[in-house]
Parts: C-alpha cells; sequence; structure tokens
C-alpha cells in the first residue's frame, strides 16, 4: 500500500504559482509540498494557490505543515488560497479556522484572480 | 438489515497504516447507505483517531485495535449508525486537559499540531474518549 504524494508545480507568472496534488497529504505529503513551496518562495513567488483536485485525504499533521507555509507566506505579505477540496477537507480546513487566513475556491480560475489582486 | 453489524481490525504503528481502517469505513458505510460525505468524515475521524494513537500512546505492543460497528438505535427501532472504537494499550491520557487549539495561536505558535480531537469531536455525531493507565478508547458515532 502507498499513498505517496506526488506534487507537480505551475508558474503562470512571476510571483504566482500553482502546486497540485495527488495522494494523501500526510506527514510525509505536507514535507513534499513544503519542499516546493519554499523553493518557490525563495524565488521571488509570494501567492500560492493549492489546487486538491486530485486529493481525497488528508490528515492534522499534513495540515500542520500547510499551516507553516500560511504563516511564512502572510509574513512575507503573501496569499494562499485553495480551490477543489473535496467536502469534507473543505469542512475540516473550516473546523480549523484556515478560511480565516486563506481562501477557498471551487475552481483554480476564481482563486488564480484573487491571488493577483484582480477580484476580493 | 440486521440491526448489528461488526467488524474487528488490528493494525501496527507504522506509516500509513490508518488508510487500511479508512477502507473498512467505506465498506461498511456503503453497506449501511451512508452517504458518501458522510463516509468521508468517519474516514477522516478515524485517520485522526488512529494517528493520535500511533503518535501519543506510546503503546508497548505497538498495535491497534478498532472495533467498527454498525447498530439502530431504540431496539432496531431508530437511527442507524456506524460506530467505531480505535483502542490503544498505551499510556492514556487526561481528554479534560487537552488543550482547544486555535489557528491565531498556532500561527504563532512553535507547535502547529494539536488537532486531532477537535477535528473528531466536530465531524462524529457522538464521542467518548475513556483513558486510564491501561490504555485509550475514542468511542465515535455517526449516524446515516
Amino acid at each position: 500500500m502507498s499513498e505517496t504524494l506526488k506534487v507537480t508545480v505551475e508558474r503562470p507568472d512571476a510571483t504566482v504559482a500553482i502546486l497540485r496534488t495527488d495522494g494523501y497529504i500526510n506527514n510525509a505529503g505536507g514535507e513534499e509540498i513544503a519542499r516546493q513551496a519554499y523553493a518557490l518562495m525563495g524565488g521571488g513567488v509570494s501567492r500560492l494557490l493549492l489546487d486538491l483536485e486530485k486529493t481525497k485525504i488528508v490528515n492534522s499533521i499534513g495540515i500542520s505543515i500547510l499551516i507553516e507555509i500560511l504563516e511564512k507566506l502572510l509574513d512575507q505579505g503573501g496569499r494562499l488560497a485553495f480551490c477543489r477540496l473535496t467536502p469534507t477537507i473543505e469542512k475540516t480546513f473550516q473546523i480549523m479556522g484556515l478560511a480565516q487566513y486563506a481562501r477557498l475556491f471551487a475552481a483554480p480560475e476564481p482563486a488564480l484572480a484573487w491571488l493577483r489582486g484582480e477580484s476580493e | 438489515m440486521s440491526s448489528r453489524r461488526e467488524v474487528h481490525l488490528t493494525i501496527p504503528i507504522a506509516p500509513e497504516m490508518e488508510i487500511t481502517a479508512t477502507a473498512q469505513v467505506a465498506a461498511l458505510g456503503e453497506w449501511m447507505e451512508m452517504g458518501r460525505d458522510k463516509i468521508d468524515e468517519v474516514k477522516m475521524a478515524v485517520v485522526e483517531a488512529c494517528i493520535n494513537a500511533f503518535e501519543h500512546s506510546y503503546t508497548p505492543d505497538r498495535k491497534v485495535e478498532i472495533d467498527f460497528r454498525i447498530g439502530v438505535e431504540d431496539a432496531g427501532q431508530g437511527r442507524s449508525y456506524l460506530e467505531v472504537d480505535v483502542v490503544d494499550a498505551g499510556k492514556g491520557f487526561d481528554p479534560s486537559r487537552v488543550e482547544t487549539p486555535s489557528l491565531p495561536a498556532k500561527l504563532k505558535a512553535d507547535r502547529k499540531r494539536g488537532w486531532g480531537i477537535k477535528i473528531i469531536e466536530s465531524l462524529m455525531d457522538d464521542v467518548r474518549i475513556e483513558s486510564g493507565e491501561h490504555g485509550t478508547r475514542i468511542i465515535m458515532r455517526k449516524y446515516r
């Protein structure tokens, strides 16, 4: 059995990046997302979209690592958005209060518009 | 449908073994015609309960016992439910002393973890935690 997370990166412009996850966001999965995110942030990205379309399960350890990424982005004046969450993952993010600091979207396009400051 | 159906599972404390338990949740949830979103919420709660045992129980036998039950309240006349017990033989803890996490505090803290019990209690309809020096049993119920 393996639920190893795969992460693919797209960088549509200099300050915005999309991380697409495929698999279980647990400790190892969260660390992989953080590794990619911090490399992007070191290269000038301050606005991140996490597209979780292919992630069907997360755990609180993985989410705690996402909170670390959020903290670092906010410290840099950046933004974090999520899109295409399962109802249960979205509910979990709401329970934890993540939606107060990051935005949750049904689709990538409005998320990217918000990250670019083109919408509220 | 009979009023009671039970499955027992023993998993070792090892990476990703909690996913094995979620397969039983899916099978039983589908059998009792529980909705997809509710099944996913039970799966998430079971993952959190398993991780809690993996991380904090220090159980000497390095395993976690899980009991899955389908039942119906009021001698078969009431609401049907899926109930899951996650049991370890570890050192136990005092549930009343578990700090309720908040994101504003966690954002400033070095330790971001500690969300498991809050998530379990929020996703399930009824949660009881029995814990002592011989271990912990987290009993979680979700109604169909």
